[in-house]
């Protein structure tokens, strides 16, 4: 168990692309960090960084008190879930979870040991002689942890490990995960494009764009206040709206911010109210319902208990402190 | 696929008619003929054949000369098959790590398979030849006098490198489609479990690469059987004293050179049986035993 650090980490490519910027990040022993980011937004290099598996051109990752920059990923102490599982599909269950004890000289009957506790918090006991290909995904996704946990790693490193499944299994799998981390108390670094995912999972997120760093927090305190128009837009579902100030000139308060944005749920109906929409489209969710629509040109989507009908055109109001004011060219929160 | 109901029986026989016409003529007829021959045997003339039974089998298994064709190919097959695909896997392994120039390596290294096998005998010939070649040149400065028409050794290690080197573009091929099938990560997991290069390899790659593998075993094999006759005519024929005279090229020195039909035809049911045997090892096996 170790603290992780990241400091002015970038990655160049060799035909001067950049990957990654200037990533600055301290991570505390035991803290589930959730890295979340459109595909292509560097994530993943960024996690390989700090296992070894991509060389690093800028900065310095720390492990513990060791700096890892030039260490072979065996040598990190670092344990990864890879988003296909990388099972090794010639040996068996057992053999799977023992072989990084085995390469590293652990005698027999500790190995032994290791992976019968492994097998019992992953319930993979009754499939340890059985190859990999005659597991469900679920059940290789177990596997795939309970390699991880076996090695009782510095940290764990989560490559999408949950893109692969079937919705229904993912979110089980999500509380596990989560349960599981919570018990072993290990620092974990965990990559995914889901918001909702990383929303459930992290103790604190790291919002990513273009290589950069667009914001770190709890998961509260990013979805409360996003430090930029993209990270309002990403976090949250239905996603937040975001309007060119100059659709809505009349609210208070916003003139001198490029955009706004109000979270749908943040919208309620009052025959009075500031904004009007035009209904385009009403999605039914069951628990509560989404009105698509437009407000002087923009679109527009507001979260509605799912009772009574809706006209064509709604009168909205919302809480003053529910505006969240973002700077046109910067895109950076303002207010 | 689309299905085709034909009214009446004629039709699809005309239709197979020219695929079964040139199996019976080229392949079932000589085979049958080559049985029936191979119970018979012709007087000193050609002028009186007699039925021997299994008399032509009998002495082959006698003869100190077929059991030392049978000894000579197995260490002629065994010794080109390791050799073409040792260094196939060992390119192979070597342009899957390169990301730019992969392809140009790979079309450089498939040339050779374009190469006649009597063309690959004689260009290894010319290297190797005592008087004009470069190979005595170097050797002969190292202290070793090559000399494959009167050393039985050389001449096996002639054919064998000629051979082999025409094989290696094929296991090649192969080889490198198979490093390719296998995904990155599973190399990456096994690096964070803490095996090195030469682990890795041992120990994920060669396993996963063993349908390949297999299926190489057994297509080198019977080339190296079947089809280094030509290698072996423009190069040793056979010599020096039998050292090179693998099964196939004796079916043609007995038959055609010796004009000894019978025995001939006998060798070439033995071969049959063995061609048989390595084809129902490769079906019976390689979906079985080497799949992980």
């Amino acid at each position: 168990m170790a603290s992780i650090t990241l400091h002015n980490l970038g990655k160049l490519y060799a035909g001067g692309s950049r990957a990654v910027g200037d990533v600055n990040l301290d991570i505390a022993d035991g803290e589930f960090i959730v890295l979340v980011g459109p595909s292509g937004c560097g994530k993943s290099t960024l996690l390989r960084m700090v296992a070894g598996l991509e060389e690093i051109s800028e900065g310095e990752v720390r492990i513990g008190d060791r700096v890892v920059n030039k260490l072979e990923p065996a040598e990190r102490d670092i344990a990864m879930v890879f988003q296909n599982y990388a099972l090794y599909p010639h040996m068996s269950v057992r053999q799977n979870l023992a072989y990084g004890l085995k390469n590293r000289g652990t005698p027999k009957a500790e190995i032994e040991r290791r992976v019968n506790e492994a097998a019992e918090i992953l319930q993979i006991g009754p499939f340890l002689d059985r190859k990999p290909r005659a597991l469900s995904g679920g059940q290789r996704q177990r596997v795939a942890m309970g390699r991880a946990i076996v090695r009782e790693p510095a940290a764990f490193l989560f490559d999408e490990p949950l893109s692969n499944l079937d919705a229904k299994l993912r979110v089980a799998m999500r509380l596990e995960i989560k349960q599981l981390q919570k018990r072993l108390a290990t620092t974990s670094i965990y990559v995914t494009h889901d918001q909702l995912e990383a929303m459930t999972l992290a103790d604190r997120l790291v919002v990513l764009n273009g290589g950069k760093v667009e914001q770190i927090g709890t998961p509260l305190e990013v979805y409360r206040r996003p430090a930029s128009a993209f990270v309002a837009g990403f976090i949250g579902s239905p996603a937040m709206n975001l309007i060119d100030s100059r659709a809505v000139p009349h609210l208070p308060g916003t003139a001198h911010a490029g955009m706004v944005g109000i979270r749908p749920e943040d919208l309620t109906l009052a025959p009075d109210g500031p904004i009007e929409m035009q209904v385009l489209a009403i999605e039914e969710l069951g628990a509560q319902r989404l009105v698509h629509g437009t407000t002087g040109g923009e679109k527009l989507t507001i979260a509605l208990p799912p009772e009574g009908s809706i006209p064509d055109s709604l009168r909205l109001s919302y809480r003053p402190d529910a505006l969240h004011l973002f700077d046109r060219k910067t895109g950076k929160r303002i207010n | 696929m689309k299905r085709t109901i034909f009214n009446s029986q004629l039709l699809p026989w005309l239709l197979l008619a020219p695929q079964l016409a040139i199996t019976f003529i080229f392949f079932l007829w000589p085979a049958a003929q080559a049985i029936r021959q191979s119970f018979l045997r012709q007087d000193a003339f050609g002028i009186r054949t007699t039925f021997v039974g299994f008399e032509n089998f009998q002495r082959l298994l006698n003869s100190p000369e077929y059991l030392n064709s049978l000894q000579v190919t197995a260490v002629f097959a065994v010794s080109v098959t390791l050799l073409s695909m040792g260094f196939a896997l060992i390119l192979a392994v070597a342009v899957d790590r390169m990301i730019r120039s992969s392809r140009i390596y790979t079309t450089a290294l498939v040339w050779p398979y374009a190469v006649a096998p009597a063309v690959a005998g004689i260009l290894w010939w010319f290297i190797f030849n005592p008087t004009v070649g470069i190979m005595p040149y170097v050797l002969g400065q190292l202290g070793y006098n090559w000399n494959h028409i009167s050393n039985p050794g050389d001449a096996m290690t002639l054919v064998v490198i000629a051979s082999a080197w025409k094989q290696i573009s094929y296991n090649f091929l192969f080889f490198l489609a198979g490093l390719q099938a296998i995904p990155n990560s599973l190399r990456e997991a096994a690096a964070i479990d803490g095996a090195g290069p030469v682990r890795r390899f041992f120990d994920i790659t060669f396993p996963l690469l063993s349908p390949t593998t297999f299926f190489l075993l057994v297509v080198n094999i019977v080339y190296a059987m079947f089809d280094t006759f030509a290698v072996i005519d423009t190069t040793t024929r056979g010599g020096p004293a039998q050292a090179t005279n693998i099964l196939v090229y004796k079916v043609y020195f007995d038959g055609f050179v010796g004009q000894n039909m019978g025995s001939s035809a006998a060798q070439s049911v033995f071969l049959m049986l063995i061609v048989t045997v390595l084809t129902v090892i490769q079906f019976r096996f390689i979906e079985k035993k080497v799949a992980y």
